[in-house]
């Protein structure tokens, strides 16, 4: 492999990862607090859509991306209200909500684009260039540190740890966690604008393709911390820019070529062993998933 | 979990209408407030209902395209149902079915020789061992390790997708065309439409569906077996107080579930495509987790959802011709809504627990002294 | 009732603690009535009394959890109205709960400053929940705090890894820091060794010293007369004793705790015991540790049982007499093998089935054991012995589900089915032989009444006239008119031949039935009695921990 090869796989894996990134991030912070976040998905199918709206009507992908993030937070405060307030199952509602983005962001798509659902390209001039990839190392880096040395960073992880204590401390948990469900909704929709307006350059129906899953994945990965968890991105997108690059190509020593779905289904293979190793809850929060 | 969500008095039967009616209300308002976005493209939300019903039941080939489009749910509802009652969830049906309907077209092209009806037996059987193995991976990374199945069966159902490929693309492969797809089934495995549907390509897969579906309702409410997972669903200490085996319930409750989902994908593989197409899925395992929800995790409730949510599906795909704007994406809007207004139906149980807590602190009260 | 006039130490300033005429009603339940005590300022005050009594309810309203219904509360001389417990620890009022309100995750100096934590200075700009926490700062004045009580603790460790006497040291800690005066301790020394109890009163005389104020809240009578300066004794919601510790006696102390009263009337006669003198139930030389699940090798966890022994022959009853909470339970867990992995047992348990066998308790499981003739009635009806959601025909097989007389004709013997003929016949035979009501089989068993679902169960388990029953709390709840049922059946069974192992918090009713008194404390046998030695005072006095009588004193 020349020097050349391996550049450009680092070069696709920034990329790639930076959405996951974002998503990622959106995981933590939600589940920190104890709120299990597999509506993911949904959040950065509506971020793509939004993002690609208001771009290409706007001209700045800014603008989009604000736009993006307010309606992830629209959409989160939704998911909240049915988990946090009406004590509805945390998996029946967030898989609503994606199925809600599967099907809403077409509709409106037809609607806004007139075709089948997709939006037309936008120029590259109106798009991103490499900012995603200072926001993304930022959005780790003040995660980080908001969670470990602030106060409210405090109260997020006793959320999602032992809220009773933190109740007791004169902290209402409830509106904790709706507040960390609608961050995480925004912070899950700006990874989708990424989507379509850096990595891409158009809105396509379903184009989250499981992204969100796999932010899922990198979470438990690594193991809820900001740090690890984003090294985790890093290595998932680094197995989608390899197995693109390997289509066919040979490893020395190998006399067929290794199959691409190997690689694919790596990092997925790896979070369950992950899981199956450390006694499964070990890393978990200890209150995650059960309303206040 | 599902909730009984019962009254306090008054029999099993005026417990079961209730739920009916929750159900009920919440499927025409889910309907209702789904419809109501289509207003933004300028259309009437009540004809655009009209629209839906009529091209879901309209004639003897839509009722049978809205069938065709229900039996994959109802495997996969009953699936997810099956979990539920022992207090799991089975997001992994999406993975199951995709190995049951792979393992299924291997059978059906390889075993060329078989004849029908050992043929579908066969089939059978194969897709059933493939969702067993499936499911029952997870139920064992739970009742051994702990491992949360929502995330081990969601990273399972990438690992199948892998698999699945790899079997289709590299062993299998149907060289005539680009699409993605293993080589057609051996005639004897094939499944023909039913003649009084006009043409829609429901295949007997339906009425397998439904004969699943007394199955699993004889299993969980007849059996000893059912009666532990039920137990362990409602009451992990009551059940281990009763002698039952938590752990054991937790794996085979999982792996029937899967052998159940296993089945899902038959109708296609065997029937209307006669092949195996990656990617022919339409969700169908994240369906099934609102089709269960819908049917509050009884069994032939299971099949009414399966086929409301078919009949949406069916429903919408009219749309696109006879509207302007509103496309068959309104089906899928449509269901997330009836979803997300049998989850707010928690108001309920919300109010009623907030009046509960007041006298629970009594009984606390009581019992702390 | 004994109420010795308090002298109070300082005259000028008011006493910390005033409950004048305290109520509080919960639905149809009186947990305080009239509830009266002062507490001085500076000295340790003791709150005595079983479980029910109304001392927790009375401490939640001190701490700002409940608000009384009648009467008032004052502290430090003003009337303290108070919507939580924020408002508790800025009147100085501050709360050690039995279970432990820290995230174990966490750090000792998380947990310390969580809900009040120092903030940067250079964070200034920045809206509250924003800024940073200045934990060099909050290291220094926890650790000034430790030193100045001698409540040293490491401040970086996880709280996982402490043992429990340092992790309630914590809980101190937390108090102090937060500027408490008033500190009320719930059944601090549940939870301790022996040498961890002596640590902690060493720790609780020296903020006395420095002029605090403590309650605790404990039924362990040797060490109110230890520790504390006065007491108040609760029974049935009321106080039923206010005297000052040198001028009393753990006889006089228990003799208010378990007052007098008669209530029920059934007279029992002593059962023969069967010929075969060998016992159904034997256990030997139990001991149980909890087994951590985290890391950390500096705990010693205390064991919940220590070195039991006991014996039930055919035809006996035996009590258990003691506090909720001294090992009971698990004595009862042990028994049953539930959540074994979650314990380390030294010590045999045998239970003889029907053959006459003798099976080590290991090589059963429960469910055969529940099978072959072991009738149980859990501590907690709700949690263990019932499911809820199903109706009572579904309830009535509740443990007895494998066996071949509740499967239908077309059970195959590996795959058995339930047959709805005989379940409905044998649940209606349960209803209506022990008077459930409502009486349909089919309804939910959550919407019947508490009373009814402990028949139910109660029932379920002797319709089956198993050898070795299990009881625990058999009547809690039950109407009055059906106490003396359930009792009566009972004894039916024992005079048939059946071995009882009766738990119950309700000392009446362990005097009325059982043959033999056996008092737990603190994990261990105390103490036995026949039913011609059981006297009401002595196993008082031994479920407090006391052996000899002693008079107050320091």
């Amino acid at each position: 492999m020349t020097w050349e090869i391996l550049l450009q796989i680092l070069a696709s894996t920034a990329r790639m990862s930076i959405p996951l990134l974002f998503a990622a991030m959106a995981g933590i912070i939600a589940e920190r607090s104890g709120v299990i976040n597999i509506a993911l998905e949904g959040f950065i199918l509506f971020g793509a859509f939004f993002a690609a709206l208001v771009t290409l009507s706007s001209g700045s992908p800014w603008v989009g991306l604000v736009a993006a993030m307010l309606a992830g937070s629209l959409v989160a405060t939704l998911y909240a209200i049915l988990v946090v307030w009406l004590r509805a199952d945390q998996i029946v509602a967030g898989t609503a909500i994606n199925l809600l983005a599967f099907g809403s962001t077409p509709l409106i798509g037809k609607i806004a684009f007139g075709s089948g659902g997709s939006s037309p390209a936008i120029e590259l001039a109106d798009r991103f260039q490499y900012e995603p990839i200072i926001l993304g190392i930022l959005l780790v880096v003040i995660v980080h540190l908001w969670l470990h040395r602030t106060t409210s960073g405090l109260w997020l992880q006793f959320a999602g740890e032992h809220p009773e204590a933190l109740e007791c401390a004169g902290v209402k948990v409830r509106r904790l966690r709706t507040i960390a469900v609608i961050v995480s909704g925004a912070t899950a929709a700006a990874g989708g604008a990424l989507l379509s307006i850096w990595l891409s350059s158009s809105f396509a129906r379903g184009m989250s393709a499981g992204r969100g899953f796999m932010a899922l994945a990198a979470v438990v990965f690594g193991r809820w911390m900001p740090i690890p968890t984003a090294l985790a991105c890093l290595l998932f997108g680094f197995t989608d820019a390899l197995q693109m690059r390997l289509q066919g190509a040979t490893l020395p020593r190998m006399t067929e070529p290794l199959p691409v779905q190997v690689i694919q289904v790596l990092p997925y293979l790896a979070t369950i062993v992950v899981l199956a190793a450390f006694v499964g809850r070990a890393y978990a929060p200890r209150a995650l998933g059960r309303p206040a | 979990m599902i909730s009984g969500a019962a009254s306090n008095s008054g029999g099993i039967l005026r417990q079961t209408l209730l739920e009916l009616l929750r159900a009920l209300v919440a499927v025409a308002a889910g309907l209702l407030l789904g419809a109501s976005l289509t207003a933004i493209a300028g259309e009437n939300p009540l004809n655009i209902l009209a629209i839906l019903f009529r091209s879901a039941f309209g004639t003897p080939w839509d009722f049978g395209m809205s069938l065709f489009y229900a039996t994959p749910l109802i495997f996969t509802g009953l699936s997810v149902a099956i979990a539920f009652r022992a207090g799991l969830f089975n997001i992994g049906a999406e993975g199951q079915l995709t190995l049951g309907a792979l393992a299924a077209a291997v059978v059906g092209v390889t075993a060329t020789g078989v004849a029908a009806p050992w043929s579908l037996f066969l089939a059978v059987l194969a897709a059933m061992s493939a969702g067993f193995l499936w499911g029952g991976i997870a139920g064992v990374l739970k009742a051994t390790r702990g491992s949360h199945e929502v995330i081990t069966t969601i990273m399972l159902n990438f690992v199948a997708a892998g698999i699945a490929s790899f079997v289709t693309l590299e062993m299998f492969r149907n060289t005539e065309t680009q699409n993605p797809e293993t080589l057609p089934v051996a005639a004897s495995f094939a499944l023909k439409p039913l003649t009084m549907f006009e043409g829609a390509p429901t295949t007997v897969a339906f009425f397998w569906g439904i004969a699943a579906a007394g199955v699993v309702a004889f299993l969980l409410f007849k059996s000893v077996w059912g009666f532990g997972v039920r137990a362990v669903g409602q009451s992990e200490p009551a059940a281990l107080v009763a002698g039952i085996n938590v752990r054991r319930v937790q794996i085979t409750a999982m792996a029937v579930a899967g052998a159940v989902a296993g089945l899902a994908g038959l109708g296609e593989v065997l029937g209307s495509a006669g092949r195996f197409r990656l990617g022919f899925s339409a969700d169908y395992g994240f369906m099934g987790i609102a089709v269960a929800l819908l049917a509050r995790g009884r069994p032939f409730a299971v099949i009414l959802a399966a086929i409301l949510f078919g009949a949406l599906h069916k429903g919408a795909a009219d749309l696109d011709f006879e509207t302007e704007n509103v496309t068959r994406d309104l089906a899928v809007v449509l269901q997330a809504s009836v979803i997300i207004m049998v989850c707010a139906d928690g108001v309920w149980d919300a109010i009623r627990d907030g009046l509960r807590r007041r006298r629970s602190t009594a009984i606390r009260a009581e019992s702390a002294g | 009732m004994a109420v010795s006039p308090v002298k109070s130490t300082d005259n000028a300033l008011p006493p910390a603690i005033r409950c004048i005429g305290v109520s509080k009603t919960f639905g149809s339940t009186r947990a305080n009535e009239d509830v009266s005590f002062t507490v001085e300022r500076g000295s340790i005050h003791g709150l005595v009394g079983e479980n029910g009594a109304g001392k927790s309810t009375c401490v939640k309203m001190l701490y700002g959890l409940y608000r009384p219904d009648v009467g008032n509360i004052e502290i430090n001389g003003r009337k303290a109205i108070f919507s939580s417990s924020t408002d508790a620890i800025a009147a100085g009022v501050g709360m050690v709960h039995q279970h432990f309100m820290l995230s174990p995750t966490h750090s000792v100096l998380d947990n310390i400053v969580l809900g009040a934590e120092p903030l940067s200075g250079w964070s200034r700009f920045l809206p509250a929940a924003f800024r940073t926490i200045d934990r060099v700062g909050a290291r220094h004045a926890i650790t000034a705090a430790g030193k100045a009580y001698g409540l040293e603790v490491p401040l970086d460790a996880k709280v996982e890894t402490l043992a429990v006497g340092v992790q309630q040291r914590i809980e101190i800690l937390k108090l102090l820091y937060r500027k408490a005066q008033i500190l009320i301790l719930d059944e601090p020394t549940a939870v301790l060794t022996p040498a961890e109890t002596a640590v902690l009163f060493g720790n609780l005389r020296r903020l006395k010293a420095e002029g605090h104020t403590i309650v605790i809240i404990t039924h362990k009578l040797d060490e109110v007369l230890a520790l504390t300066d006065q007491v108040t004794v609760f029974r049935g919601g009321r106080v039923v004793g206010h005297v000052a510790t040198r001028e009393t006696s753990a006889e006089e102390l228990a003799g208010m705790m378990v007052g007098r009263s008669v209530k029920l009337s059934l007279e029992v006669v002593s059962g023969r015991l069967a010929q075969d003198s060998s016992p159904i139930l034997s256990v030997e030389h139990l001991t149980v540790v909890p087994r951590k699940v985290s890391t950390g090798d500096n705990t010693t966890a205390k064991p919940v049982l220590r070195d039991v022994s006991l014996a039930v022959r055919g035809g006996e009853i035996v009590g258990v007499a003691g506090v909720e909470g001294n090992g009971q339970r698990d004595l009862f867990d042990s028994i049953l093998q539930v959540d074994r992995h979650l314990w380390q047992t030294t010590g045999d348990i045998q239970i003889s089935g029907e053959d006459g066998t003798s099976g080590g308790r290991g090589r059963m499981t429960t469910a055969r054991l529940r099978q072959t003739s072991l009738g149980v009635i859990p501590f907690d009806r709700h949690r263990e012995g019932l499911l809820l959601e199903a109706s009572a025909r579904e309830n009535v097989i509740l443990g007895y589900q494998a066996l071949r007389d509740n499967h239908s004709k077309v059970s195959v013997g590996w795959f058995p089915v339930l047959g709805s003929r005989v379940t409905r016949e044998r649940a209606a035979k349960v209803v209506q032989e022990f008077d459930v009501r409502p009486g349909d089989p089919e309804l939910r068993s959550g919407a019947l009444s508490g009373g009814n679902q402990q028949k139910l169960i109660f029932g379920r388990e002797l319709v089956r006239d198993p050898r070795l029953i299990l009881a625990a709390n058999p009547i809690r709840g039950v109407d009055v008119g059906a106490i003396e049922f359930i009792h009566s059946r009972l004894v039916a069974a024992r005079d048939r031949g059946a071995a009882i192992l009766l738990f119950s918090s309700d000392l009446d009713e362990i005097l009325t039935l059982s043959d033999r008194v056996l008092v737990m404390y603190d994990g261990a046998v105390v103490g036995e009695f026949t039913r011609k030695t059981a006297d009401r005072a002595r196993i008082g006095l031994l479920m407090g921990g006391g052996v000899v009588a002693r008079s107050g004193g320091q």
